[in-house]
């Protein structure tokens, strides 16, 4: 049997002469949410595309649900959805053309049912019949998500599902993510902030340089920072905690 | 290669109904394509066309080949602007991360892209009848006029392709087209090429513009097209072909 969706070994890539994986190693269990983090610019993206099959490594190896990326990426796109960096809808059709796009586009069934759960699942259905051009920031990032939720893709990528919403948004991007665990989707988000990492993963794995410097459970981590690490991202939840008090939404779960 | 051949056709026909939507929900981008060939029709027939020698009774008629390429390449700009945009905003990342084939949001664009220019052309031909243009032609020769039109579309769009591919910024995208609209007034579209000065007159007489407009010309007035029409045909293949090539590559490195 299969027990990792994904599989990385010794990953290498540089854009001309700039390194910027340089030995990545790391495995992603069958049906956890996986957190890769890195601050801007520490190639998380890279490691996006290049199991997405956008882009080829350099070195190294990368399967995908049992596939080489390298040497069967069409396996690999039947097997896998991308919720890039931008969001990645078409902002002249509406939300439910977008959704009905994507299903025929995997040859669904039924195309118009599988929008219509979905638009619903997404809290999107009263906006279903507009254009996108005309949607919040939030609304298109569900949207976005809903997009790569079409077909129930066993492994589903979210590139900084969160950065640009408001702390709104974040939350219920949390939550999505959160109901896609427990039906046993494998999830592959990357985040900037531990504090998302720590909410919503079974396994953070920290790069840095070009390499997986840190590589476990929130647990496990949490060894490995200094105290004073540890109260700055305790602050963080808290500032939060109090601007959401402040709109009146409920505190965070 | 692509082993999602099975559904070619069907993801390219969903491409194309994609773009479709695009083009009826922003029929203000083919109206403002229109409008500038459209006024300088008005412009030549109604203000310049009385002091325009051109030995031709209908000037409407003699205006309209040129008139139509320049609408052709004011139109492709927006193709790479909105390649530029599907690139920019990640739906192509998307695309490119299913299993569909690579090339079929490409084509999508290329074949907005002659649909789009295919209803500008017959907005124009339709506001030019209203003008006073008249035509001779058999059903043949408007077939004729047609492929090249279409050739020429392509052979644009192509260009447009590498222009939206490779830009970094909207601007960068579209301002290609510049030149290329302003071609047409440097060829035989708006007065002879006998009346100009000898390096204008020589550069007129060896840019496409110049051949494909009286191939055209000669087409709707029913009157021998003689070797423009090989010289037209022969520009618009050879833009398409060396288009096509450094497009796609563009589309390899970059999407
Ligand atoms: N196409 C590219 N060409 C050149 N450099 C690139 C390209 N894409 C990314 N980079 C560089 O590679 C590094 C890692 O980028 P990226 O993977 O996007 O990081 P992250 O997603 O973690 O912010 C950055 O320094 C970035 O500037
Ligand atoms: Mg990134």
């Amino acid at each position: 049997m299969l027990n990792n969706s994904i599989q990385v070994q010794g990953l290498q890539k540089s854009y001309k002469n700039l390194p910027v994986l340089q030995g990545v190693d790391f495995d992603v269990k069958k049906g956890s949410v996986f957190a890769l983090l890195g601050s801007n610019g520490a190639g998380k993206t890279t490691i996006v595309k290049i199991l997405t099959t956008l882009l080829k490594q350099d070195g190294g190896t990368a399967t995908v649900n049992g596939f080489d990326v390298a040497v069967k990426p069409d396996d690999v796109r039947r097997s896998i959805s991308l919720t890039g960096q931008f969001a990645a809808v078409d902002e002249i059709l509406t939300g439910r053309e977008n959704l009905i796009m994507i299903a025929r586009l995997r040859h669904l069934k039924d195309p118009n049912h599988v929008a219509d759960e979905l638009l619903n699942r997404f809290s999107l259905t009263e906006a279903a019949d507009r254009a996108v051009a005309t949607y919040s920031g939030g609304m298109r990032r569900r949207l976005d998500i809903a997009m790569s939720l079409v077909g129930k893709p066993q492994v589903i990528f979210l590139d900084e599902p969160t950065t640009g919403l408001d702390p709104e948004g974040r939350i219920e991007v949390w939550k999505i993510v959160k109901e896609l665990a427990n039906n046993g989707t494998t999830v592959f988000l990357t985040t900037q902030y531990l504090e998302e990492a720590e909410q919503l993963a079974d396994q953070i794995a920290i790069l840095h340089e070009g390499k997986i410097i840190a590589n476990g459970t929130l647990a496990d981590l949490k060894k490995m920072f200094p105290p004073a690490k540890v109260e700055y991202v305790e602050k963080q939840p808290t500032l939060e905690e109090i601007f959401l008090a402040i709109i009146g939404k409920k505190e965070m779960k | 290669m692509e082993t999602s051949n099975n559904h070619y056709f069907s993801d390219m026909g969903i491409m194309l109904g994609r773009s479709m939507r695009h083009i009826l929900r922003s029929m203000d981008t083919i109206m403002t394509v229109t409008i500038t060939p459209i006024a300088m029709m008005l412009l030549f027939v109604y203000v310049f066309g009385g002091a325009i020698q051109t030995g031709t009774d209908n000037y409407v008629n003699y205006l309209l080949p040129g008139i139509l390429l320049m609408a052709i390449s004011s139109g492709i700009a927006y193709t790479s602007y909105r390649l530029f945009l599907d690139m920019q905003r990640g739906i192509f990342e998307r695309f490119h991360s299913m299993p569909i084939a690579r090339s079929a949001p490409l084509w999508g664009h290329v074949l907005t892209s002659l649909v789009s220019n295919a209803i500008s052309t017959l907005v124009i031909i339709l506001v030019a009848l209203v003008m006073g243009f008249r035509s001779s032609a058999g059903i043949l020769s408007w077939l004729a006029v047609a492929a090249i039109l279409v050739l020429f579309t392509l052979a644009l769009t192509w260009v447009a392709v590498i222009a939206g591919l490779s830009a970094t910024s909207i601007d960068g995208a579209t301002a290609f087209s510049y030149p290329l609209i302003f071609l047409p007034f440097i060829s035989s579209a708006f007065v002879p090429t006998e009346s100009m000065p000898p390096v204008v007159r020589a550069f007129a007489e060896n840019q496409p513009v110049t051949s494909i407009v009286n191939a055209i010309r000669a087409l709707l007035s029913s009157q021998p097209v003689g070797n423009d029409i090989w010289i037209a045909l022969a520009w618009c293949v050879g833009i398409m072909l060396v288009a096509y090539v450094f497009a796609m590559r563009a589309y390899k490195n970059r999407a």
